[in-house]
């Protein structure tokens, strides 16, 4: 189990590591007390997107796999939980509600992704497929505007997006304020340790190496499509828990948060943070989901502006992502100090720097 | 009965005009040079709005369409020599580089010029057939589509210019040895990409309204159409936007726009899946 914790896929090991990791969970579980509940409720807000943010990792820097599609999958988890939740009543089954949303998306991923897969769309291709069909989804619910568009008594109400929704509940307690943010923060240490036991797994590996050569890796006997379409699959299916949880928490969902430019979020996101490892991304994530939202209060053009601006910035001058990049950096000191020993620092350096896609 | 048979024609001549003057553009940038351009649509949008500026000013329609054009082409060289140039080695990176450059110049837009400005209307002018009446511009719009690729044809083809960029295109190195110019070739393509997109936006900035998010509108189908016609666009862009555009027509006459869209995409993806090459392999095969 601690093998696969601190496998070769993921950067940051050892107690050190760890004892940050604790660190900065210990804080995250006592915030709430400290802070009111406006600042409580929009830092639940960011932790929603961190699944997006992560699932995009897994398919992009670990798969090879850029999918633009997270958004496409978000809004289809979205809008099942609206429809489903409205269906089925209240209470407990909103739960329900979730997990069958999230299946659904899943579902929808395992189509879309064995057709490209198994077409061999790959490369650019497959950029081009998802973002093609996350703007037909977008452009397809905003028209919906029309009383005829319903799903029982579930109005899709076109530009304007659904609402009407119950949030998450048990019974009669719902799940929002810090309830809300304490149920995200175990999803995301769920999903995060489970995200790095998959990638220092053997199928990790397996993902790892379609990436690196897809060619060899049928050689050596695997089918690396059947690989991929998992990768892609549990990369979307992430998507779809965040879009679920969205509609959930705001009780509403637009089709602008599935078209452009929102669809373009989780590249600079992930981009940013550096797409090959775990743990960049999701501290990466949350910086800019932070910045973005103390901007977005005053300008939204302007947050948007500066999120292009650090994409472009990104890609020109630290293509690897800046957050791995300070991330590499630190450590690299912190072992040279310690053990005064330079040849020591990080052995999968290399590995990171010949990654191709 | 020719009225109606005219009609059909009209309506495949109007998806066909649209595939060709949005992928125009990209055919060279994303077919020929292999620059993933997702700022495709804002030298679209800028095409359309300096026309709109233009007119507002008083220039005749024609003469400020050609100058929107030809800002968009000044645009398209400042955007390769600043960005561009350096992603030709790194084609995932160019796609990332040229969003980020997408997200600032919609968003910038929006800022300074707002989120809508008053259009200038179609240019008046229809004719009728039979029980039919058709607008003119429309036609005007099929004819500079074919225009575009006769022109496109020739340059490419038919002058030196055109022998060197596609030298330089397929092997950049071999091509510097033999004393082109790569770095001058590299940026004149990616303005004539840039122009004829803008060409694009100032064609039919009189028939929609001007948004600055209207470049999203433009580059599926422009990806698209170019993806589907394969490695060799000069040959490949019109049989696929043929191919597209009647696949179109007739899910749009019979269900609707959405389930022309998804239509196409289905298409595409069956496409892809028969024909990695895309349409213009199969020409190649064939004229061998």
């Amino acid at each position: 189990m601690f093998k696969l914790l601190d496998g070769p896929q993921t950067l940051g090991r050892g107690r050190t590591f760890w004892s940050c990791f604790l660190i900065v969970l210990a804080a995250a579980l006592v915030y709430p007390i400290f802070a009111d509940s406006y600042d409580v409720g929009n830092f639940s807000y960011f932790l929603i997107w961190i699944f997006m943010a992560l699932g995009l990792c897994l398919m992009w820097g670990y798969g090879g796999m850029l999918s633009f599609g997270q958004t496409f999958f978000f809004g289809i988890a979205g809008y099942a939980y609206g429809v489903l939740a409205i269906n089925m009543g209240g209470g407990s089954t909103t739960i329900a509600a979730l997990v069958l949303s999230i299946i659904i998306a899943m579902v929808a991923a395992g189509i879309l992704g064995y057709f490209m897969i198994w077409g061999g769309i790959n490369g650019i291709f497959f950029g081009i497929v998802t973002l093609s069909a996350t703007l037909v989804l977008a452009f397809f619910l905003g028209q919906t505007a029309g009383p005829e568009w319903h799903i029982g008594p579930a109005r899709l109400n076109g530009f304007n997006g659904m609402k009407g929704m119950d949030p998450l509940a048990i019974g009669d307690f719902y799940i929002e304020g810090s309830a809300l943010y304490y149920v995200m923060v175990a999803l995301i240490v769920i999903v995060y340790i489970a995200l790095r036991v998959l990638v220092n797994s053997r199928i990790g590996n397996v993902i790892v190496a379609t990436r690196e050569n897809p060619q060899r890796a049928e050689m050596l006997g695997y089918d690396v499509r059947k690989y991929q379409l998992l990768t892609f699959v549990i990369g979307s299916g992430l998507a779809g828990l965040s879009g679920a949880l969205y509609t959930s928490w705001g009780q509403f969902i637009t089709p602008s948060s599935i078209g452009l430019p929102a669809a373009a979020m989780p590249i600079v996101w992930v981009a940013f943070s550096g797409r090959s490892d775990l743990t960049a991304t999701l501290v990466g994530a949350f910086l800019l989901l932070f910045g973005f939202q103390t901007i977005t209060v005053y300008s939204q053009q302007v947050a948007l502006v500066l999120m292009g601006t650090l994409l472009l910035v990104t890609v020109m001058l630290a293509p690897q992502g800046f957050v791995l990049g300070v991330g590499k950096l630190v450590a690299d000191r912190w072992t040279a100090g310690r053990r005064r020993d330079a040849t020591a620092a990080l052995p999968d350096a290399g590995r990171l720097q010949s990654d191709g896609t | 009965m020719s009225a109606e048979l005219f009609s059909v024609f009209y309506q495949f001549a109007d998806v066909f005009a649209f595939l060709i003057l949005s992928a125009a553009g990209l055919a060279i940038v994303f077919g020929m040079m292999g620059v993933i351009n997702m700022a495709h649509g804002e030298f679209i949008m800028c095409g359309a709005y300096v026309t709109v500026g233009l007119v507002k000013l008083g220039v005749p329609l024609a003469i400020a369409q050609g100058l929107a054009a030809l800002t968009a082409a000044l645009a398209g060289v400042v955007v390769e020599f600043l960005i561009v140039r350096r992603f030709y080695k790194r084609p995932l990176d160019s796609l990332l580089a040229t969003w980020g450059l997408s997200l600032i110049v919609t968003q910038s837009m929006l800022l300074i010029v707002g989120s809508s400005i008053t259009g200038i209307g179609t240019p008046e002018g229809s004719f009728a057939i039979g029980d039919y009446t058709f607008s003119t511009y429309r036609l005007v719009l099929f004819a500079c589509a074919v225009a575009v690729l006769i022109g496109l044809y020739v340059t490419f083809m038919k002058t030196r210019f055109g022998v060197m960029a596609r030298a330089t295109m397929q092997n950049a190195a071999m091509a510097k040895a033999l004393g082109a110019r790569t770095g001058r070739i590299y940026a004149i393509s990616f303005g004539i990409g840039a122009g004829l997109a803008g060409l694009c936006g100032a064609l039919y900035a009189p028939t929609m309204t001007l948004i600055p998010t209207m470049g999203a509108t433009f580059v599926v189908e422009s990806f698209v159409t170019v993806v589907v016609g394969g490695a060799n666009v000069l040959l490949g862009t019109a049989p696929a936007a043929v191919f597209l555009a009647m696949i179109r027509m007739a899910l749009n006459a019979s269900y609707g726009q959405i389930i022309g869209q998804i239509g196409m995409l289905f298409a595409v993806i069956l496409i892809i899946r028969v024909l990695p090459e895309g349409l213009s392999s199969v020409l190649v095969r064939r004229g061998r």
